[in-house]
């Protein structure tokens, strides 16, 4: 491959535009200032460990680093879920609810992409399954926080009508069933607007990566297309799992609704 | 006959009581006694222990839709889920003879939700209870929106269902009401209950 290093040096003189998110929270008084420099510090860190784990794994032979890995990965998607979310399930539900999902969706997805398109060989090659496995954690992620907290705020400000529903002898569903619509439609609409968008108004940052890193623009597009697929059929599967997953603990076996459940 | 034997509500002594066709139970108690969750409790829209039959039917064994569309609870405040009022009406024609009934013109059924008042969508949401025919109705303060003159086409339409043998139970916090609709009265007092008949 044939791209320009970048020294930590060059890294410094970008960090500098972060500035002018501190300076605008301060400005506007939006008290992001700590949350900036907690998840600015928290991408630092992280994506510099990543880089030393990933070329670490890249030259092993096992496979369980690999799934090892990816293991890892998912249960910080399903902890960074329920973590997103203003108002969570009581106990364990919203970052078990995340965790499956997260599991479910990503790993069927990413394997279906690496069984039947990529075919790499070895078939558990990290330098295919990881990045693919991390790009559709990451988007799912967002489908999912963004649905549940729609849902979750929906139910609670909808109260009143559901219950008027249910008191007029609504069945379970039927009675949410608002809610759960304006949820999924809410998780799936980021991904829908960014497959619009990506070509024109902006050049997706796997295939940019690729492109600079000196691979043929044509077949870095190929690569885009699979990554869109994947991530949109991920984040649909994954939001509808999770929204249902919710509506129904949120709701109970003799219709009502449960708001108590909620922390 | 509407049976309610050791019903438990939160921060209430249990409560039993028997009612039959015809039967009009005026629930009394200060602001947040539990009246409002006693109504919940009977409709099964809160968990509470208890057993709860209606003509020998139990609550609990029977499908919760069908057992809230033979018991059916009337909050105190009203929801609505679509733009116009007519959407949320089965039976239209039915349902706007009961709302001439109560002062309500037919045209407020092609109005949009958003522009009724308050006393329009107590009136409304109470005609809406009646689709169905249930066997019981639980209201929860259904005058609290209205003026003198629609309270009073109210309790008429309450005594008209009377009559023709639904059970009521009503939440009100005006005595002069309760003189003139309950046949039992339950008064609820520092977490204590008083069923009487009357």
């Amino acid at each position: 491959m044939n791209y320009i290093s970048l020294s930590y040096w060059d890294l410094a003189l970008a960090s500098v535009l972060i500035l002018a998110n501190g300076m605008i929270s301060i400005w506007f008084r939006l008290g992001l200032e700590k949350t900036l420099l907690i998840n600015t510090t928290r991408m630092l860190v992280q994506l510099s460990l990543i880089g030393f784990v990933l070329k670490f794994i890249f030259v092993q032979t096992s496979p369980w680093w690999t799934i090892g890995l990816a293991l890892i990965m998912v249960a910080v998607a399903g902890r960074e879920v329920a973590a997103r979310l203003t108002t969570r399930l009581k106990g364990w539900w919203s970052y078990g609810i995340g965790t499956t999902t997260m599991f479910f969706i990503s790993i069927s997805t990413t394997l279906l992409a690496v069984a039947f398109v990529i075919s790499p060989d070895p078939w558990f090659a990290p330098r295919y399954v990881l990045p693919l496995l991390g790009m559709v954690l990451g988007n799912t992620l967002s489908g999912i926080s963004l649905g549940l907290e729609t849902l979750i705020t929906t139910l609670k400000r909808e109260r009143v009508s559901i219950e008027a529903r249910i008191a007029l002898g609504h069945k379970r569903f039927e009675a949410i069933e608002q809610p759960v619509r304006q949820a999924l439609k809410t998780g799936m609409m980021p991904i829908i607007n960014a497959m619009a968008a990506s070509g024109v108004v902006s050049l997706p940052g796997m295939m940019t990566g690729q492109i600079m890193a000196g691979a043929d623009p044509v077949e870095a597009t190929k690569y885009q297309i699979l990554i869109m697929f994947l991530i949109g059929g991920a984040t649909a599967s994954g939001t509808l799992l999770a929204v249902l997953g919710s509506a129904w603990r949120l709701s109970d076996e003799r219709g009502r609704l449960r708001l108590d459940r909620l922390e | 006959m509407l049976s309610v034997k050791n019903l438990k509500v939160r921060g209430l002594a249990p409560i039993s009581f028997d009612l039959h066709k015809g039967d009009l139970l005026v629930v009394r108690g200060p602001s947040g006694s539990g009246k409002s969750l006693l109504l919940r409790a009977i409709a099964d829209l809160d968990e509470a222990s208890g057993e709860i039959t209606l003509d020998k039917g139990s609550g609990a064994r029977m499908a919760p839709h069908n057992w809230r569309r033979k018991v059916r609870f009337l909050s105190a405040e009203s929801g609505w889920w679509g733009e116009q009022v007519g959407a949320h009406f089965t039976e239209l024609a039915r349902a706007k003879k009961s709302a001439n009934e109560l002062g309500l013109a037919a045209k407020l059924f092609a109005s949009p939700v958003a522009h009724l008042s308050s006393g329009e969508r107590q009136r409304l949401s109470f005609v809406r209870a009646l689709e169905g025919s249930p066997k019981v109705l639980l209201l929860d303060e259904p005058t609290s929106a209205l003026d003198e003159v629609a309270a009073e086409l109210m309790e008429k339409k309450i005594l008209a269902l009377q009559k023709d043998g639904v059970i009521l139970v009503v939440v009100t916090h005006s005595t002069a009401q309760a003189e003139r609709l309950a046949t039992h009265t339950l008064t609820i007092e520092d977490g204590k209950t008083r069923f009487e008949a009357r």
